[in-house]
C-alpha cells in the first residue's frame, strides 16, 4: 500500500491553523501589556463570534454544494427582531419565540432550497431575494431598534457565565479574574461538532460532497441532487437561525441594519478555512479557523485602539486576497502534474 | 397561437413585458386615487428642467444602467458577478473628493485641484479596482465572487481611510453638475446615455461582443481558436471597474459628498438583478446589452413606484424580492417544462375531446 | 430499401413479447422524437442472459437515444420495456431508478466524482452502515480493496479520484456498476479513453460478468472491438431498427454495410500510390528539440508542403502533446521551431494561427465547439481571431464564409444560425474543420478529426485530407487507428512514453507500424 500523501486541501488547511496560531502568538507578543496573553482575550472571541461560527458552519455546507447563501446576514437581523419586538412589544415567552425562529429558519431554508434544486435558479440570485425578503420583513415588524430587557429567562440566559476551572489570574487591582465562556459559545461548539460529523459519517453528508464535486456523476450514480441541495439550504438557515439567537443573546437588540455583511463574513471564514465555491472541497474545522482569524484580526485592531475599525475589514480583505492566491498556486501546481 | 409563441420566446420579451406591467400598476394606482390617468407618462418643465415620474426613473436609474453595462459583460466572459462594484463606487467617489478637497478636510467650496483632475482620479480609481479584480479573475483563475468579494470587504474600508473616516463634503458647482442637469435634461441620464451608445456602438462595429461571448462559453476552445481568454475577461473586469467609476462620481456628485458608508449601498446586487432581469443567463455565455439596461430602468420602476405607493424604504426589499421570484421563476427551465406539459395534457384532452 | 439486401436477413424467430427464461430484457416498439426529429421509430431490443450484445450503427442512429430511454433519461412516447422478474412493463424514471431494476450503465465521460476518494465512488448511495446508521467507513475501504483487487488493480482506495489517470477512473466506474448486481450492464463508448492493455482487462472482466449470467450492452465505434468480444449485434439506422443478428452472421463489411445503408467507397483505394518527393526547399515546419515538461521529451520534426505525417503512439504517448507544443497550445520550453525557414517563437495560439497553423483538437467537446454559439459564428471564430477585435468582418461576408462551408464540407444543419451545439457530432467536427478552412492555413493539425465519427463522415474526412494536401498545405493527422492513417500519410513520426522515437518513411504497413509502437524490446 502506498503511503498516504498529503493533498493539497489539506496543505491548506494546515497553513489557515498555522497562520492562526502564528497571528494570535504575535498579537501575544506585541500586546502583551494590554492583556491580550489571558486566556478571557481568546474566549472573547469565541463569545463574539458564537452566531458567525453558526452561520460559517451552515455556508460550509452550502458551500460543498457548489453553492452560496448570501441571505444569512439578513435573516439573522429578521430573527433578532423578530425575538426583540416578540419579548418586549408582545409579551411572548423566550423559549416559544426561539422554536418560532428555528421553524421560520427551516421554511426560509425550504423555499429557497426548492427555488435552487427543484427550479434550478441560480443560488445567487435566489439567496440575494431571500436576503431583500428578510432584510424587509425585518422592517415590516418594526423599523425601531428594539432592546431586550425586561425578559428575564433571556436576560439570565443572555448573562450566564460559565466559569472556567483554569486560566484565572488576579488583575491589576488584585480582584481574581474567572476566564467564562457563555452559553452562545457551547451552543455554536456544539453545532460545530455535529455538523463535522454529519459531514463525515452520514448520507447526507458525503452526498453533499458528492453534489459539488460533479451533480451529473451524482444524478448518475443514483443520489437525489434536488432533494440534497434542498435540504443543504434548509440546513443552512436552520443553523443561522440557531446562530441568530446566539447573536441575539449578544447584542441584546434587534434592529434593521443589523449584522449587515456577515454573509460576507462568514463565506470569507470559510474561503480562508479552505472551502473552495466551486464546491466538493472543505471541511467546517476549516471554517471555524477561519472564523477564529477574522475574530483576531479584529480583536487586534480593537487592542491597538488607534487605528481605525477600517482596518479589520481590509486586513481580512488581505488575507482572503493571500488565500486566493495560494490556492489558485496549488491548483496550478495540480493541473500542471496532470 | 405560433406567433404569440414566437413573441414571447424572444429575450427581450421579459424584461419589457415587466416594464409595462410596472407602468399598468402606476396607472392603476394613479385612477384609484382619483388622479389623472397617465400622470406616470406626463414629462412637464418646472423651474426649466424636466420633471415627471418617467424623468425621475430614468435619472435615478442611471447609475444601476451604467453598472449594468459593466455587469452585462463580467457575466457574460466569466460565468460570474461582480460584487465589488458597489463598494468600488464607493471608493472612486471618497478618492475624487479626497482630491477635490485635499486630504483630511471635512467639507470644503473650494476645490484643491482641478474639478477634471479629481473626476478623472475617481474614474482612475474604478479601473484600478477593475484590473485587481480582472486579474485574480482571468490570471490567477479565481472564481468571480471569491475575487471580487476581497474588495467588496476592502473598498468601502479603503475610502473610509482616504477620507480620513469622515464623510467629506464638496459644496461646488462645478462638481455638482454631475447628479445636476445639463440645460434641461439631468445630467445622469445623458451620461448613461452615452455609456450605453458607446459601449453599443462597440459591440455593433467590433468583435467584441463575439469574443466575449465565446470565452463565457467557452474559455478552452475559445484559446484554441486564436482568443486570448485571459486578456478579454481581465477587458471585461477593467470595463466593469470603470462602469463603477463613473457611476461612483454620478452618485457622489448627487449630493455633493463622499458618504463612504452609503454611496452604492447594495447596487452590485441592483446591477446583477438588471442583467439577470434582461433575460441574461448568470451562466455566462450569450448576452443582450439591451435587456440589461432595460432590467436596470425596470428594477428603478419598481422602486420608484413603490415609493410613490408609500412603501417605505426599508419595507421596499420585500416586493422587490417577491418580484425577482417570480420573474426568475418564469425563466426557469424547469418550471418552462412544467408549463409545456400541462399545455401538451390540455391539447390531447381537447384532441380526445373531439374524437 | 433499408440496405436489408446487402445483409443477410435478420433472425426469422423473433421471441415473443412473453419473457422465456433465458430473456433478461425486452424493448418493443420503442418510440421518442425529439423537435422535428424521430429519434427512435418502433425499435425492438432483446438481450438475453450471459451475452455481451453490440449496439450498432452510425451517430444520430438512435443508440444513446434509445439507451436513454432504458435508463431513464429520455422518456419514450410509445412502446414498453420488460424486465426479468419484474412483472408488467417497465418505466424508469431516472438512472436510480433503472439500478434499482438491476439495470447499471457506465458512460463515456467518466460519471464519478473526482473528490472523493475510491471508495467512497464505489460505494456512494448504498454505503455500508453502522448499528447507529452512520457511514462504516472501516467496511467500505475493506470491501473496496476487495473489489479492486478481483479486477487486479492494486491502488489505494482511500486516496481522491481524481489522483488517478481517467483509463483507471474509467475501470473503477465499471468496478461499481458490477458490483450493484446488475442483471443488465449497459458500456456506452467505455473504450475510448483506454488503452489496449487496459481493453484487455476490460474485455476479461466482461468475459468474467457474462459466464456469471450478466446481460452486457456493449456501444462502441471500434469495429474489431466487437468481433472480439460480442455474441450478437443489434444494428440501428436513423432511428429504426435495421435488424439482430448472431456474430458469426455478419461479418464486418456486411455490417458496416448495414449501419451506413449502402455499400461504402473501398477505403483503400482513395489514395496514390506514387509517394510524392519532398525537396529541402518545400520544408514548412521545422521543430528542433522543442518539448513541453511533464508531457513530450525534446523532439525534431519536419513537416513539408504537401505532404500528411502521421504521429502513432499509444494513448499517451505524447502524440497530442507534440503537435499541442508546435501550435503554442502549451508552451514550448526548450528548442526552436522555423516556419518556411524563418525562427519564430509562438506564446499563444494566436500566433501560430497567424503564421498559418490551425489545430483540430482531440477533445471537441472541451476544446473545439462554442455550444451556445450558432453554425456561422462557430466557422468565422477563428478568422475573427486572427483579423483582430477591431477588424469586424461583414456579415455579407460571414454569412458567404458560413454557406461555403456548410456546402463543400456538407454539413447537416437546419439553418447557418443553428447553434453548434444541436448538431450531431460528426457535424460539429465538420464545422471546426471548416473554421480552420476558412482562415486558409499552410499548416493544419488534426488531432482524432474522425473520433467518434460515423464512417461514412470518416471517408469524406480522409479526402478532404488528401485533397489539402494536394494543395500544398502541410499536415499532421493523429489517430488512434492505424489503418486510417496507413490511408493518408506519407511520413509517420512514432511516439512512446512522452518521446518521438523513430519515424516510418517507406514502407508503411500494419505490421511495420505496430511493431515501432511497440517498440524493440517486446
Amino acid at each position: 500500500m502506498k503511503k498516504k500523501k498529503m493533498n493539497s486541501n489539506t496543505l491548506l488547511l494546515l497553513i489557515t491553523i498555522v497562520l492562526f496560531v502564528v497571528m494570535y502568538a504575535a498579537g501575544c507578543v506585541v500586546y502583551a501589556s494590554k492583556g491580550f496573553t489571558h486566556l478571557q482575550t481568546f474566549l472573547n472571541i469565541l463569545i463574539n463570534n458564537a452566531g458567525l461560527l453558526c452561520v460559517a458552519c451552515g455556508m460550509t455546507c452550502i458551500m460543498l454544494t457548489g453553492g452560496i447563501d448570501i441571505s444569512v446576514g439578513a435573516l439573522i437581523a429578521m430573527d433578532c427582531m423578530f425575538l426583540a419586538v416578540g419579548m418586549e412589544r408582545w409579551g411572548m415567552s423566550a423559549p416559544l419565540l426561539c422554536l418560532l425562529v428555528l421553524i421560520i429558519g427551516i421554511l426560509f431554508g425550504f423555499v429557497q432550497g426548492f427555488c435552487v434544486g427543484y427550479l434550478e435558479i441560480q443560488p445567487f440570485i435566489v439567496t440575494m431575494a431571500g436576503m431583500f425578503f428578510a432584510r424587509g420583513m425585518t422592517a415590516v415588524i418594526s423599523t425601531d431598534q428594539v432592546s431586550i430587557s425586561t425578559n428575564e429567562f433571556f436576560v439570565n440566559l443572555a448573562n450566564f457565565k460559565i466559569e472556567l476551572p483554569f486560566g484565572s489570574y488576579v488583575n491589576s487591582k488584585g480582584v481574581e479574574q474567572i476566564p467564562f465562556i457563555r452559553i452562545t459559545v457551547i451552543i455554536a461548539l456544539i453545532v460545530l461538532v455535529a455538523i463535522f460529523l454529519m459531514l463525515r459519517y452520514t448520507k447526507f453528508g458525503r452526498s453533499l460532497y458528492a453534489v459539488g464535486g460533479n451533480e451529473t456523476s451524482a444524478t448518475m450514480m443514483g443520489l437525489d441532487v434536488k432533494k440534497t441541495k434542498l435540504k443543504a439550504y434548509m440546513l443552512s438557515s436552520f443553523i443561522c437561525s440557531i446562530g441568530g439567537i446566539c447573536y441575539c443573546l449578544n447584542t441584546m437588540s434587534g434592529s434593521v441594519q443589523q449584522a449587515t455583511g456577515l454573509e460576507m463574513d462568514a463565506i470569507s471564514s470559510a474561503v480562508i478555512g479552505g472551502t473552495l465555491l466551486t464546491g466538493g472541497v472543505g471541511n467546517v474545522i476549516g471554517s471555524f479557523f477561519g472564523v477564529l482569524i477574522n475574530g483576531t484580526i479584529s480583536t487586534l485592531v480593537k487592542t491597538n485602539g488607534k487605528l481605525l475599525s477600517s482596518w479589520s475589514s481590509i486586513a481580512v480583505a488581505a488575507l482572503l486576497c493571500f488565500f486566493i492566491v495560494l490556492q489558485s498556486i496549488f491548483a496550478k501546481i495540480k493541473d500542471s502534474k496532470k | 397561437m405560433d406567433k404569440l409563441k414566437k413573441i414571447t420566446g424572444k429575450q427581450l420579451f421579459l424584461p419589457i413585458f415587466c416594464m409595462f406591467l410596472v407602468m399598468a400598476a402606476n396607472i392603476i394606482y394613479d385612477v384609484a386615487c382619483g388622479n389623472f390617468a397617465l400622470n406616470f407618462f406626463t414629462i412637464s418643465i418646472r423651474n426649466g428642467v424636466l420633471y415627471g415620474r418617467l424623468i425621475d426613473i430614468l435619472n435615478r436609474g442611471s447609475e444601476i444602467a451604467i453598472l449594468a453595462i459593466g455587469m452585462t459583460l463580467v457575466v457574460s466572459a466569466s460565468a460570474g458577478t461582480d460584487i465589488s462594484v458597489g463598494s468600488v463606487m464607493s471608493l472612486a467617489a471618497s478618492f475624487c473628493c479626497m482630491l477635490l478637497a485635499g486630504y483630511g478636510v471635512s467639507s470644503t467650496t473650494d476645490l484643491a485641484v482641478p474639478l477634471l483632475v479629481g473626476v478623472l482620479g475617481g474614474i482612475l480609481m474604478g479601473c484600478v479596482c477593475g484590473a485587481f479584480n480582472g486579474t485574480l479573475v482571468a490570471y490567477l483563475n479565481v472564481q468571480p465572487m471569491v475575487a471580487t468579494l476581497i474588495l467588496y470587504s476592502a473598498a468601502r474600508a479603503i475610502g473610509l481611510l482616504l477620507c480620513n473616516n469622515l464623510i467629506v463634503y464638496v459644496r461646488n458647482d462645478s462638481f455638482k453638475f454631475f447628479g445636476g442637469y445639463l440645460g434641461f435634461i439631468p445630467t445622469p441620464i445623458v451620461i448613461a446615455a452615452v455609456c450605453v451608445v458607446v459601449m453599443a456602438l462597440l459591440l455593433k462595429k467590433t468583435a467584441l461582443g463575439l469574443y466575449v461571448q465565446s470565452v463565457g462559453i467557452n474559455k478552452k476552445a475559445s484559446r484554441i481558436a486564436g482568443l486570448n481568454s485571459s486578456k478579454i475577461i481581465f477587458v471585461c473586469y477593467l470595463v466593469c471597474g470603470l462602469m463603477a467609476g463613473i457611476s461612483g462620481i454620478v452618485a457622489s456628485s448627487r449630493i455633493s459628498s463622499a458618504d463612504s458608508n452609503n454611496i452604492g449601498l447594495n447596487y452590485e446586487m441592483d446591477a446583477i438583478l438588471a442583467v439577470a432581469l434582461g433575460g441574461n443567463s448568470l451562466g455566462g455565455g450569450k448576452f443582450s446589452l439591451a435587456g440589461s439596461i432595460i432590467g436596470a430602468y425596470t428594477i428603478q420602476a419598481i422602486t420608484t413606484t413603490l415609493y410613490a405607493l408609500g412603501v417605505s424604504t426599508d419595507v421596499a426589499p420585500v416586493f422587490k424580492a417577491i418580484i425577482v421570484i417570480v420573474i426568475v421563476m418564469i425563466q426557469a427551465p424547469p418550471f418552462k417544462a412544467y408549463m409545456k406539459r400541462r399545455a401538451a395534457r390540455k391539447a390531447l384532452a381537447k384532441g380526445g375531446a373531439a374524437a | 430499401m433499408r440496405g436489408d439486401s446487402t445483409v443477410g436477413s435478420p433472425l426469422p424467430k423473433r421471441k415473443g413479447v412473453i419473457m422465456d427464461n433465458n430473456v433478461v430484457l425486452t424493448m418493443r416498439g420503442i418510440c421518442m422524437t425529439f423537435p422535428g426529429v424521430k429519434a427512435l421509430d418502433h425499435v425492438d431490443f432483446t438481450l438475453r442472459k450471459g451475452e455481451i450484445h453490440a449496439l450498432m450503427g452510425e451517430n444520430g442512429a438512435g443508440k444513446s437515444t434509445l439507451i436513454k430511454c432504458l435508463t431513464g433519461i429520455n422518456a419514450f412516447e410509445a412502446g414498453e420495456i420488460r424486465v426479468d422478474g419484474i412483472d408488467g412493463p417497465v418505466v424508469n424514471h431516472s438512472t436510480l431508478d433503472a439500478q434499482k431494476k438491476g439495470i447499471s450503465t457506465v458512460y463515456q465521460e467518466v460519471n464519478l466524482c473526482p473528490n472523493l476518494s475510491v471508495a467512497e465512488n464505489l460505494f456512494i448511495g448504498r454505503e455500508p452502515k453502522t448499528k447507529i446508521g452512520t457511514i462504516d467507513w472501516k467496511t467500505m475501504v475493506r470491501k473496496s480493496q476487495k473489489i479492486m483487487q478481483d479486477l487486479d488493480m492494486d491502488i489505494d482506495v482511500t486516496q481522491n479520484l481524481e489522483e488517478y489517470s481517467l483509463a483507471l477512473q474509467q475501470m473503477i466506474a465499471i468496478a461499481r456498476a458490477v458490483d450493484m448486481d446488475c442483471k443488465v450492464l449497459i458500456l456506452d463508448e467505455p473504450t475510448s479513453s483506454l488503452d489496449d492493455n487496459e481493453v484487455a482487462k476490460l474485455f476479461k472482466l466482461m468475459n468474467q460478468l457474462k459466464d456469471k449470467g450478466v446481460g452486457i450492452v456493449f456501444v462502441t465505434h471500434f469495429l474489431e472491438q466487437v468481433y472480439a468480444v460480442c455474441d450478437r449485434i443489434t444494428v440501428l439506422r436513423d432511428g429504426q431498427l435495421v435488424g439482430e443478428y448472431p456474430i458469426e452472421d455478419l461479418p464486418r463489411v456486411k455490417l458496416v454495410a448495414a449501419m451506413m445503408g449502402k455499400d461504402f467507397d473501398d477505403l483503400a483505394s482513395i489514395k496514390s500510390d506514387e509517394s510524392p518527393v519532398f525537396t529541402d526547399e518545400d520544408i514548412l515546419i521545422d521543430a528542433e528539440g522543442m518539448s513541453h515538461r511533464g508531457t513530450i521529451k525534446p523532439f525534431n520534426l519536419q513537416i513539408h508542403k504537401g505532404e500528411v505525417v502521421g504521429l502513432t503512439g499509444l494513448l499517451g504517448s505524447g502524440r497530442s502533446e507534440l503537435a499541442r507544443v508546435i501550435y503554442g497550445a502549451d508552451r514550448n520550453q526548450t528548442g526552436t521551431l522555423k516556419v518556411k525557414g524563418k525562427e519564430v517563437k509562438i506564446n499563444a495560439p494566436i500566433d501560430a494561427m497567424k503564421l498559418g497553423m490551425g489545430l483540430l483538437p482531440d477533445d471537441r467537446k472541451a476544446e473545439g465547439i462554442i455550444g451556445d454559439l450558432s453554425v456561422r459564428e462557430n466557422i468565422i471564430l477563428a478568422l475573427q481571431a486572427k483579423r483582430g477585435m477591431f477588424r469586424l468582418l461583414p456579415m455579407s461576408k460571414q454569412i458567404e464564409l458560413a454557406d461555403k462551408y456548410i456546402d463543400m464540407l456538407q454539413i447537416k444543419t437546419a439553418s447557418r444560425e443553428t447553434l453548434i451545439k444541436q448538431l450531431s457530432g460528426g457535424n460539429q467536427q465538420k464545422v471546426i474543420l471548416g473554421r480552420w478552412l476558412a482562415t486558409d492555413p499552410d499548416f493544419l493539425i488534426l488531432d482524432e478529426p474522425t473520433r467518434g465519427i460515423d464512417i461514412g463522415t470518416k471517408t469524406e474526412i480522409q479526402k478532404l485530407v488528401l485533397k489539402l494536401a494536394k494543395e500544398g498545405k502541410g499536415i499532421i493527422f493523429i489517430s488512434s487507428e492505424i489503418e486510417e492513417m496507413l490511408r493518408t500519410c506519407t511520413k509517420m513520426a512514432v511516439l512512446r512514453d512522452g518521446a518521438k522515437v523513430g519515424e516510418i518513411t517507406e514502407s508503411l504497413s500494419q505490421e511495420t507500424v505496430m511493431k515501432a509502437i511497440a517498440g524493440g524490446d517486446k
